[in-house]
């Protein structure tokens, strides 16, 4: 079946360093992409005409645009067209999050504008102040409706970044296509064996991640 | 009977529209005021305004002395002493009945959270729900939730208490639960200032009644005169159309 190149020298362990290359710009991107989206998500809000339109028009066309041609774009047009030079894992990085960034600033604003404006009402009438009222009330009831789908974004961003190996990261996919390549006249099979493993390693990566986020939207339902 | 709040003179306006018109009507201690008045007509805006929701055009709200409309305080000082309930319960959904409940004590007023407790599971045994305190908002009926946002207002033990249609959003069998609470609460001598549709509601626990309309107190006096003896023809045409012969 191909599976036993994987026992091979130290295949396994580079797969899963592979893995590991991968798991690292997902984390960080998804790190970024919280921080700028809470803020970019809060000024939304503020429904000021012309950040609206800025905002309203990047996330459209991040959402346009395939992901693959804003890695290419960046990685190979901003470094000629602006003479930077950048690694592929940091032109990586800022694709997933102009895009994590994106996504998330849409559910902030989401959750924010989904609170009736009754709820901070109810608040301020029992006596608690402006900060009392976002610390115990608002934002506890933003998180909650904001982490299940930011979870989600997580297992898209995981898995979309088996795009960058076409800019030339050796994550975990292409470390399986030099196993393969490696392979191929001692064992024809290790495609099926290689990938499944591939497969298998996303999915139990993604799987728990999915889990907590049906659990997460359960508990909180309201 | 001392006097608690005085509505002076006071005018709401939205653009160039005036929704409240030189409003004047006093509450004194322990008295409930009623008002009524056909839908949009600012009985709900003149609530509002109590609360300062409402920034207003003219005049004041005074509360035992203090100016609290145009407020010149601190203004979340002055809600801790007014108690208000919402047509929709505006509960916190992601806080049980009990936390809920403590939040504002706790943390505005600074009161240990056992002895919050204790206060909190007292008036909830008084309203019938001390089984639910572990209890969500979304797994109560609209009467429960009613009822555990008055006592919510109850815990701060404001001076006064301002209901906006409670009962509005509540299936009718359970609009009877919610207001035998607070005809209990009348009795005790609450300071509560209501709105309702909920005539026969209105008659029972009224002090005083007042009927609004177009913005302008229209006409105002004891329940029984109010309903027995309407002396203006607005307000005999606006009850005529709760009745059916």
């Amino acid at each position: 079946m191909g599976f036993e190149v994987l026992l091979k020298g130290s295949n396994m362990a580079r797969l899963l360093s592979g893995l590991g290359v991968a798991l690292k710009i997902s984390l960080i991107s998804v790190l970024i992409s919280i921080v700028l989206g809470v803020i970019l998500g809060s000024i939304m809000t503020l429904k000021k005409p012309v950040i609206t339109f800025i905002s309203k028009f990047y996330l459209e066309f991040i959402r346009i645009m395939p992901q693959m041609v804003l890695l290419f774009l960046v990685f190979f047009g901003t470094t000629k067209a602006l003479g930077i030079s950048m690694s592929a894992e940091t032109a990586s990085v800022i694709v997933f999050s102009l895009w994590g960034t994106a996504e998330m600033s849409d559910l902030v604003r989401g959750a924010l504008s989904g609170i009736p404006v009754i709820q901070y009402e109810s608040s301020y009438s029992l006596g608690m102040t402006v900060g009392q009222t976002y610390i115990h009330v608002i934002i506890p009831q933003i998180i909650r409706r904001m982490l299940p789908l930011s979870i989600n974004l997580v297992t898209r961003m995981i898995k979309t970044t088996s795009l960058v190996m076409m800019i030339g990261i050796v994550e975990v996919l292409k470390v399986g296509q030099q196993i393969i390549e490696a392979n191929r006249k001692s064992s024809p099979n290790a495609a099926f064996g290689v990938y499944a493993t591939v497969f298998i390693l996303y999915f139990l990566v993604c799987w728990p991640i999915s889990i907590l986020s049906k659990y997460l939207e359960k508990k909180w339902e309201s | 009977m001392d006097e608690i709040l005085n509505i002076n003179n006071l005018t709401k306006a939205y653009d160039d529209i005036n929704v409240l018109d030189h409003v004047n009507l006093t509450v004194k201690k322990g008295e409930v005021v009623v008002i009524v008045g056909p839908s949009g007509c600012g009985k709900s805006t003149l609530l509002r305004c109590i609360n300062s929701f409402e920034p207003i055009r003219e005049g004041k709200v005074i509360l035992d002395g203090e100016t609290i409309n145009p407020c010149k305080g601190k203004l979340n000082e002055v809600r801790e002493r007014i108690g208000m309930v919402f047509q929709n319960y505006e509960l916190f959904p992601h806080k049980t009945v009990l936390q809920n409940m403590i939040l504002a004590p706790v943390k505005v007023k600074k009161i240990k959270k056992k002895e919050a407790e204790k206060e909190a599971l007292a008036l909830l045994d008084r309203v019938g729900l001390s089984g639910k305190k572990n209890s969500y908002p979304r797994q109560l009926s609209g009467g429960q939730k009613q009822r555990v946002a008055i006592v919510r207002a109850l815990m701060m033990n404001p001076e006064i208490l301002l209901l906006d249609e409670i009962t509005a959003a509540l299936d009718p069998e359970m609009v009877r639960e919610v207001l035998d609470v607070v005809i209990n609460l009348a009795k005790e001598g609450r300071t509560m200032v209501i709105v309702t549709h909920e005539m026969a509601f209105a008659r029972a626990v009224a002090d005083r009644m007042v009927f609004i309309d177009g913005g302008r107190i229209v006409e105002e006096g004891t329940p029984d005169d109010f309903f027995e003896n309407p002396k203006t023809e607005r307000l005999r045409k606006f009850l005529d159309s709760f009745s059916y012969q």
